[in-house]
């Protein structure tokens, strides 16, 4: 019994008591859900779950800014390390798994699916996406992905009665597994060398054995043997899965079919969460295990950011279904946050000032994306994954507030002041300057003035004049007449635009972050 | 706060705050909508004369200035800075002048959705005079979007034939070149490394900094294309002219006469006395295309039958002699091209305001369906000739001293004369397509559609509505055309301590383009000499 002691002496559960909580609170959800009959209807499973992510949220922004619990510490043997930008990650998935349900309970009585099994998958989701981002070990790495990865499976085809969600549910089914066997065979070449370097002449760092799989040893390990030939596959193999995640070019065919079938607020949870999750882990990987292979890295990023950009901001252009055009204009996205990804490999040391543009640019894509989506899913159509340009003709007038809304949300995702999106470009701006990266800068100023014709090409149907009506044409189904319930997302719309808005004349406090 | 910087700070917020009471739909009767942007387009017309006239011409530097570092970001040292100096404080007066022209026009103009057309050229407005209070350059360019995004929208809702693919055009082609400038901006920062991201402390670390040439003249080039699109330099000029056709007036007045100076405030105030070596390698390049302004734009400005086009057509081929004024490099070139755009803003807007009372009485934009029109409006008709004769740059008017000292500038230097010769050509070219609708709208024969539209209902002159914003613009413009010392002696006096601050940064460097200058005049103005 003695022998083990020092292995559960730091097990420190209550470092990770946010994800244990969402996990507990997960399935408090289900038992409600389970043992009340009438809650398909009421939806009170689902008023339980906001009620509990909101004040969990509230619980721990207070922790982690009141109590200042942000000290860097190394739990369960190596496989968490807890900082604070760990602590920045966790609110950022509390709140995108807020929004989530805020946005997606309306969503899912309306389309009645089954609204406890929603939130329960949601909070999971969450809770693995946590875990993920403060993993230092590959095995816990993998396995928090797969948690995630199996929630997303059953997300994407939640909508059962819909071919295209099932049929984005294969596939993301598909494409997901194809990428964790990327993920895996990558972290058994690097097990494979790291556990016997020797053997596959490499050169042994240290003296003494350590754990193959922590990020500490394989960053010792590639450091030592920056050229090896099988360590390298092994990162370029990594880097692949994680591609799939984030969406990147060359693996970034899955995005449009999965964002087109999946339900609305799942969409949104893809793009954002999902994505978030891809890009911290990338950026952990390359500053942490991989940075001794930052020569080799670079050129790679460089290449797939550029070839991401265009790829996802010329193949939007030709998008006619809102969905998938949004689904491509995030892999742009994807591709603006590579460079800054680049950027912190390059700063010399510290390098916190490309992590936190990193971040800032995160957040305000959160809150663009969830503005967008969160109009989107209240549009009453017919079959909603067929969101088309025509189904927001002239909604500023229908509706000013939505109207107001949506522009505000595509404006800062297209990076215009005085709007969010815009700081955050800049912010990027200036560090890809910084470090020097004048090709990607080029590739990325290109890429926006490209996204300026599908974003406005949608924002001139929500304000213009609509196209005359001939006389003939059958009345069309207007989606956005009498729309119900929408209270709460009234005022979670609102406050996304506010602090759209607030971000982007005034930085203040916030700008002292950087 | 003193009052100056309150009527500074004021002439940006008070459109704005009333952009967004029109916004919020708190006023749905037309009389308190109208009211309420009187007050949006008044209040910048009288802080703009008052802070002009209140400016001291000795003041090294920004006047009124107002500081609030804690807005901005702080991580790239942006700082919320406002102030005038002695070229931005006549293109402030003369944004407030435009702004309450196009303002009158709007809240007379009986357009649908009257409130939201107000917000939006409220805010139009506030973000025009932010654009030349601002010290800082971050919240220069944030200004200019600020301007620029309600043009998108004005152009899509009220704008004329194919406004859908004009606003999408221009959107794209404008973001393009706001993008470029501001990365421009950006870099430039990055490489001065200075206290802050304003004109002055932006200046003094690129005198002490020691950036290569080579990446000067990068910057340099990158700013010129930015800019050179948001300003319509030749070749980059197609969006400009099929704009302003399509954009409803005042935002023709507000944009062709004001916003598209940003650019060359711009140059003036930043590329070229920031960058003095890489202005001259880019000089001769410049000078080129902003004769392709001048001869090939006016060309096209004869050719055209449409009268706002002829009007957008001829706006952009003036612009091409303010670059002139900017490629030559020396600080008379600099200054006239200041004085020019000034005069520039006011006259190409009230050919845009006339055009717009032609129209209303005609219905048409086409000089062949009119004819005749001085017999029914002589008020109409003098305001119009003289609005052609401002834009040809006879004496008067204000344009002709800008005009004027961009050619004697070009003059000074030998190599340069070339450019004048070609130069002055133009000014035969506006004389051409300027008489030419002269005598099309209002001498002749009337068309038979006018008749036809005579018939129906009388044509009547101007009414007082119509008569004060015309009245205004014509007489800041007839104003600086007799009296230019208004604005000569401030305008000369902040680009001469630039340029002459640019020439010691060269003289020190000594890093000087290898062009021979014969300075036959011997006098100091041409800044490039190398020094024995």
């Amino acid at each position: 019994m003695e022998a083990y002691l020092p292995f559960s002496q730091d097990n420190l559960w209550y470092e990770i008591w946010p994800e244990l909580a969402l996990a507990v609170g997960s399935l408090v959800v289900l038992g409600v859900n389970l043992f009340s009959k009438s809650d398909s209807k009421t939806g009170f499973s689902g008023v339980l779950a906001i009620c509990f992510q909101a004040g969990l949220l509230v619980f721990h922004l207070f922790d982690y800014l009141a109590w200042h619990h942000t000290f860097d510490r190394i739990t369960f043997s190596g496989m968490l390390s807890h900082g604070i930008q760990g602590d920045v990650m966790r609110s950022f998935f509390l709140l995108a798994s807020l929004l989530v349900s805020l946005i997606g309970h309306r969503y899912i009585l309306k389309h009645s699916l089954r609204i406890g099994e929603f939130h329960h998958l949601v909070m999971l989701a969450s809770a693995g996406l946590m875990l993920l981002c403060q993993s230092s070990h590959f095995l816990m790495l993998f396995v928090a992905l797969e948690c995630v990865a199996l929630c997303f499976y059953a997300l994407v085809a939640f909508n059962r009665e819909s071919a295209k969600s099932l049929e984005a549910g294969i596939k993301y089914l598909i494409f997901g597994a194809l990428s964790s066997s990327f993920l895996l065979f990558g972290i058994v070449l690097l097990y494979g060398v790291g556990a016997n370097p020797e053997v596959w002449g490499a050169s042994f760092p240290g003296s003494e054995a350590r754990d193959a799989l922590s990020f500490d040893y394989l960053g010792d390990l590639i450091r030592e043997n920056p050229d090896h030939l099988l360590l390298r596959t092994g990162i370029v193999l990594i880097i692949a899965g994680i591609a799939f995640k984030i969406g990147a070019a060359p693996f970034q065919i899955w995005v449009p079919d999965v964002y087109h079938g999946s339900p609305m607020p799942i969409t949104a949870f893809l793009s954002v969460s999902s994505k978030a999750a891809g890009f911290f882990v990338l950026l952990n990987l390359v500053n942490g295990p991989f940075a001794g292979a930052k020569d080799f890295l670079l050129p790679l990023l460089g290449f797939v950011a550029t070839f991401t950009i265009f790829f996802g901001n010329l193949a939007a252009c030709a998008q006619r279904n809102i969905k998938r055009m949004l689904g491509l204009s995030g892999v742009a996205h994807a591709g603006y946050l590579l460079v800054a990804i680049m950027a912190s490999l390059i700063f010399p040391g510290d390098s916190d000032r490309a992590v936190w543009v990193l971040f800032f640019y995160m957040f305000v894509y959160l809150i663009a994306s969830f503005s967008v989506f969160g109009v989107m899913s209240l549009a009453d159509l017919k079959d909603d994954n067929e969101h088309e340009f025509a189904d927001y003709e002239n909604l500023a007038r229908k509706h000013p507030l939505f109207g107001f809304a949506l522009v505000c949300g595509i404006g800062s995702l297209a990076g215009i002041p005085p709007f969010a999106g815009f700081i955050s470009k800049l912010l990027l701006v200036s560090v890809a300057v910084e470090a020097g990266l004048y090709f990607s800068l080029a590739a990325m100023i290109i890429g926006v003035v490209i996204s300026i014709y599908y974003y406005f090409g949608w924002v001139r149907e929500i304000t213009f004049h609509p196209r005359p009506i001939v006389k003939d044409d059958e009345p069309k189904h207007d989606p956005w007449n009498k729309l119900s319930e929408i209270g709460v997302i009234k005022f979670v719309l609102i406050t996304l635009t506010v602090v759209s808005l607030v971000f982007g004349i005034w930085q203040g406090p916030f700008g002292d972050t950087f | 706060m003193t009052i100056d910087q309150f009527l500074l700070l004021g002439s940006i917020v008070i459109p704005a705050v009333v952009s967004l009471l029109l916004f919020s739909g708190l006023f749905r009767t037309k009389d308190s909508v109208q009211k309420l942007a009187y007050v949006a387009f008044l209040f910048p017309f009288l802080a703009g004369i008052i802070l002009f006239f209140r400016f001291d011409h000795g003041i090294d530097g920004y006047a009124f200035e107002l500081r609030n570092s804690r807005m901005g970001l702080q991580e790239l040292k942006i700082n919320f800075h406002l102030g005038l100096n002695g070229v931005s404080s006549p293109l402030f007066a003369m944004a407030g002048i435009v702004g309450l022209g196009a303002g009158l026009v709007a809240i007379h103009s009986g357009v649908d959705r009257l409130p939201l057309y107000l917000a939006l050229l409220a805010l139009m407005q506030s973000g025009l005079m932010g654009l030349f209070a601002s010290v800082d350059l971050f919240f220069y360019y944030l200004f200019h979007e600020f301007a620029l995004i309600p043009t998108f929208i004005m152009i899509g809702i009220w704008g004329g034939r194919d406004r859908r693919s004009v606003a999408l055009e221009i959107t794209i082609y404008l973001t393009l070149g706001a993008l470029l400038s501001l990365g421009g901006l950006v870099v430039l920062n990055t490489f001065a490394d200075a206290d802050s991201f304003d004109f002055p402390s932006l200046s003094k670390a690129l005198a002490e900094s020691g950036i290569f040439e080579s990446t000067k003249s990068k910057i340099f080039g990158l700013l010129l294309l930015g800019f050179g699109i948001l300003v319509a330099l030749f070749p980059f000029h197609t969006w400009a002219a099929r704009g302003y056709e399509t954009a409803p007036t005042p935002v023709s007045m507000l944009h062709a006469g004001v916003l598209k100076k940003f650019g060359l405030y711009g140059l003036v105030q930043v590329a070229a006395p920031l960058l003095p070596e890489a202005a001259q390698e880019w000089s001769s390049l410049l000078l080129w295309l902003a004769l392709g302004n001048v001869l090939f734009v006016g060309m096209v400005a004869i050719a055209q039958t449409n009268l706002k086009s002829m009007v957008g057509n001829g706006s952009v081929m003036h612009m091409g002699y303010c670059f002139l004024g900017v490629g030559v490099c020396s600080s008379l070139g600099a200054s006239s091209a200041i004085m020019l755009m000034v005069a520039h803003g006011l006259s190409v807007s009230l050919m845009f305001l006339l055009t717009q009372f032609i129209y209303r009485r005609t219905s048409t934009h086409e000089m062949s369906e009119m004819g005749g029109l001085a017999k029914q409006t002589p008020i109409l008709a003098c305001f119009f000739v003289a609005a052609s004769l401002a834009t040809i740059g006879l004496p008067g008017f204000g344009n002709f001293w800008g005009e004027f000292g961009v050619f004697l500038s070009l003059g000074e230097q030998v190599n340069n004369r070339i450019f004048l010769f070609l130069a002055a050509l133009g000014i035969i070219i506006s004389a051409i397509f300027g008489l030419r609708a002269v005598a099309r709208i209002f001498f002749g024969l009337a068309s038979d559609e006018l008749q036809t539209i005579e018939k129906k209902t009388p044509l009547h002159d101007l009414n007082l509505t119509e008569m004060i914003p015309a009245s205004v613009i014509l007489i800041a413009l007839l104003w600086i055309g007799l009296w230019p010392r208004t604005i000569s002696p401030r305008i000369d006096a902040e680009i001469e301590r630039r340029y002459e601050s640019a020439e010691k940064i060269a003289s020190r460097n000594s890093i000087l383009p290898c062009c021979p200058i014969n300075d036959s005049n011997g006098s100091n103005s041409t800044f490039f000499q190398p020094l024995d």
